[in-house]
């Protein structure tokens, strides 16, 4: 059977003297769609961050494969080139840099570590528009510095244009619904959307089972006190919207 | 030390085919040669004129018939001297006098070549003048001399690019620029300065002492200055403008980076004599290493300066817990009605940013890159096409091993 693309044993990882994953153990084959849902401060962004490579965390535990290949032992970078792709609960702004540049070095630094070519800029430009089209983006969004001075929906657009464009193997999203408008919603529902295939997995944070009836899941967890504890089918997600979380509060061990 | 060494023995080159290799080669590694800057400049025919100047004489001189057509005069000061010696006896050490500094005087004293410019009254410069200075006997100072003359109603864009080869021991580069805007002209100043900065441990490199001053003689006249400064051990160098006619504007785009060991000491004067001046400061720099980066500027209206304005801009960049940056202005007016703006920001390139930017696939130097030139965007932008495309690079190459 064909490896799973993301594969997470037994995940710890504290920041200074406090864990905050503790022993989180996930499984995304290909072409499926996992959303995870927890409390504020349960640790989810944390999973995206310790996945993604930022250093700011220890991991003391556990392994994550990407596609088979031990990913804890790349740098962000390389996991980046690899097909990993992080869209932000809070994107990061570049000034000076206009989003057009920042797509273009983007591109180029993963092309180049894959030992391909750099990309033409008319074909460069024709998947920018392409890609820009479905997500509302216009010519002048792309000419401004990144992030900068972008409106909570634009930055959330911003993030999947980027995945668009970066054409990554697995996908996390970290909140990437939270502060879009109900229109903004489906734009970048239908962008995602667009961008599933069957080799490609995505793993969606979201606080809000609103955004399940356009992305619809194919898996479900719920995250608490750093683990995932339930997993389900996207009813799993009406039954806590309904509820809360208190039925999934980690017993104490 | 020598003050004067001609480079040995060749004859001066009469076609770039005969230049030395190793300055084609910089040029190339800088991503401008001569073609291309041909090709950028457009279908029909090429519009840089080159004069570039190896310890101190000028060997290729290029397109000078075109400009003739117009009376433009663009050739070594030494020929100048020879040859149009009325104009040169008129400005030369008019906007800096012999005695204005310890290194000012040491160039007059011994300069020995550098770069003639007249524009007459009503023509605007059809091609941007062109001189690459560069360094390469040992234990050389270089001492060349720059005049460049705005008639009435003129205009002319003028590159200075600098380069230099790796030397252990110290190298003196003490020249002296003076520009004249006369009625109405306007002169742009661009500098890409890239002189061996000594090596990892502070080694060699180039002393960088440079007197250049612009005088804005006529009234409503403009003189602008960009540099961008990458390369040499210790840098003192504050271009300035003399804003002496009424409604004359002065401007100064700087960014000054500094890695390894480098010490750079660089900023403007705005002196404000005439009227309605104004003038605009922006600078931008940036500190890694165990580098020191001081801005250093003054602005100050004369009694007589009415209605005087200035607006001053300073970013400071660090990367690294091991470098400095410093901001010192000295601001004077003497008279009431000028109005003198100045802000200054000091920033490092944050984690997050550097996260961000390697999630996407950027590895640390390729970020640093990116951010930095994102952060000096603004003064970039008054960089001549060929010279920003060719200092985004050079960005690059100077901060290489501030990360990691
Ligand atoms: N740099 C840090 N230093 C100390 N504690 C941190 C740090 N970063 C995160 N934490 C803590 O780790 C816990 C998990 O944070 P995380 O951001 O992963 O939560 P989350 O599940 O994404 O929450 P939300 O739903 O609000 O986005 C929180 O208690 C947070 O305060
Ligand atoms: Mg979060």
């Amino acid at each position: 059977m064909a490896n799973p693309i993301l594969e997470i044993r037994n995940l710890h990882a504290r920041i200074e003297d406090r864990e905050i994953l503790k022993g989180v153990n996930l499984s995304i084959p290909a072409g499926e769609l996992h959303a995870v849902m927890g409390r504020n401060g349960s640790g989810k962004s944390t999973l995206s961050y310790v996945l993604a490579g930022k250093d700011d965390y220890e991991i003391t535990e556990g392994e994550v494969l990407l596609d088979g290949v031990d990913l804890l032992a790349m740098e962000p970078d390389e996991r980046a080139a690899a097909g990993l792709f992080l869209a932000f609960q809070y994107p990061i702004e570049i000034p000076g840099v206009s989003t057009m540049t920042f797509l273009k070095a983007a591109m180029n630094a993963q092309r180049k570590s894959r030992g391909e070519g750099e990309l033409s800029t008319p074909d460069f430009m024709r998947a920018v528009k392409e890609a820009g089209a479905t997500l509302n983006i216009d010519a002048s969004m792309l000419k401004r510095p990144l992030n900068v001075g972008f409106s909570g929906g634009e930055k959330k657009r911003a993030e999947v244009l980027q995945m668009a464009l970066l054409a990554p193997k697995m996908c996390i999203l970290d909140e990437t619904d939270s502060g879009l408008d109900i229109d903004a919603l489906q734009v970048v529902a239908k962008g995602v959307n667009g961008l599933r295939t069957a080799q490609r997995s995505m793993l969606v944070i979201t606080h809000y089972q609103r955004l399940l009836n356009h992305i619809v899941p194919d898996v479900v967890h719920v995250f608490s006190d750093g683990r995932i504890v339930e997993s389900g089918d996207k009813s799993l997600a009406l039954q806590l919207e309904a509820k809360g979380y208190a039925d999934f509060d980690s017993e104490p061990a | 030390m020598y003050f004067y060494a001609a480079p040995k023995s060749t004859p001066a080159p009469t076609s770039l085919d005969e230049v030395d290799p190793e300055l084609l080669a910089m040029y190339d590694k800088l991503g401008i040669p001569l073609k291309e800057r041909e090709i950028l400049a457009g279908v029909e025919r090429p519009n840089v004129a080159v004069d570039a100047v190896m310890d101190s004489v000028s060997v290729v001189t290029t397109f000078r018939e075109e400009l003739a057509k117009v009376g433009i005069i663009f050739c070594s000061i030494s020929e100048a001297i020879r040859e149009h010696a009325e104009l040169v006896q008129k400005y030369l050490g008019s906007v800096v006098p012999v005695t204005d500094n310890y290194y000012a005087t040491l160039n007059s004293a011994v300069f020995t070549d550098g770069s003639f410019v007249y524009i007459p009254k009503g023509v605007r410069c059809p091609m941007e003048l062109s001189t690459y200075f560069r360094i390469n006997e040992k234990k050389t100072g270089q001492f060349e001399r720059t005049l460049i003359i705005a008639e009435d109603d003129s205009y002319v864009s003028y590159l200075e690019g600098c380069t230099a080869p790796m030397r252990d021991e110290s190298q003196l580069h003490a020249a002296v620029v003076e520009l004249v805007a006369l009625e109405n002209a306007e002169i742009k100043y661009s500098t890409v300065q890239n002189w061996y900065p000594g090596d990892k441990d502070g080694k060699g490199g180039i002393y960088n002492f440079v007197t250049k001053r612009g005088d804005c003689r006529g009234d409503n006249s403009k003189i602008s200055w960009t540099q961008v400064e990458t390369g040499s051990a210790i840098t003192w160098k504050y271009p300035s403008c003399i804003l002496r006619g009424d409604n004359s504007r002065g401007e100064f785009y700087s960014i000054a980076i500094s890695n390894g060991y480098q010490q750079v000491d660089s900023g403007t004067k705005m002196i404000h004599l005439g009227k309605n001046t104004s003038s605009r400061i922006i600078a931008k720099g940036i500190a890694a290493g165990f580098s020191d980066n001081t801005y250093r500027g003054q602005v100050s209206a004369h009694a007589k300066a009415k209605g005087a304005r200035n607006f001053t801009q300073c970013d400071s960049l660090l990367i690294g817990d091991k470098c400095g940056a410093h901001t010192v202005p000295y601001i004077e007016s003497r008279n009431a009605t000028a109005v003198f703006e100045h802000e200054a920001t000091t920033s490092k390139i944050s984690d997050d940013q550097m996260f961000y930017c390697q999630q996407r696939g950027l590895d640390g130097e390729a970020a640093v890159a990116l951010i930095v030139n994102g952060f000096v965007r603004d003064v970039l932008q008054h960089l001549p096409m060929e010279f920003m495309v060719e200092s985004q690079k050079l960005i690059a190459i100077s901060l290489e091993g501030s990360v990691g």
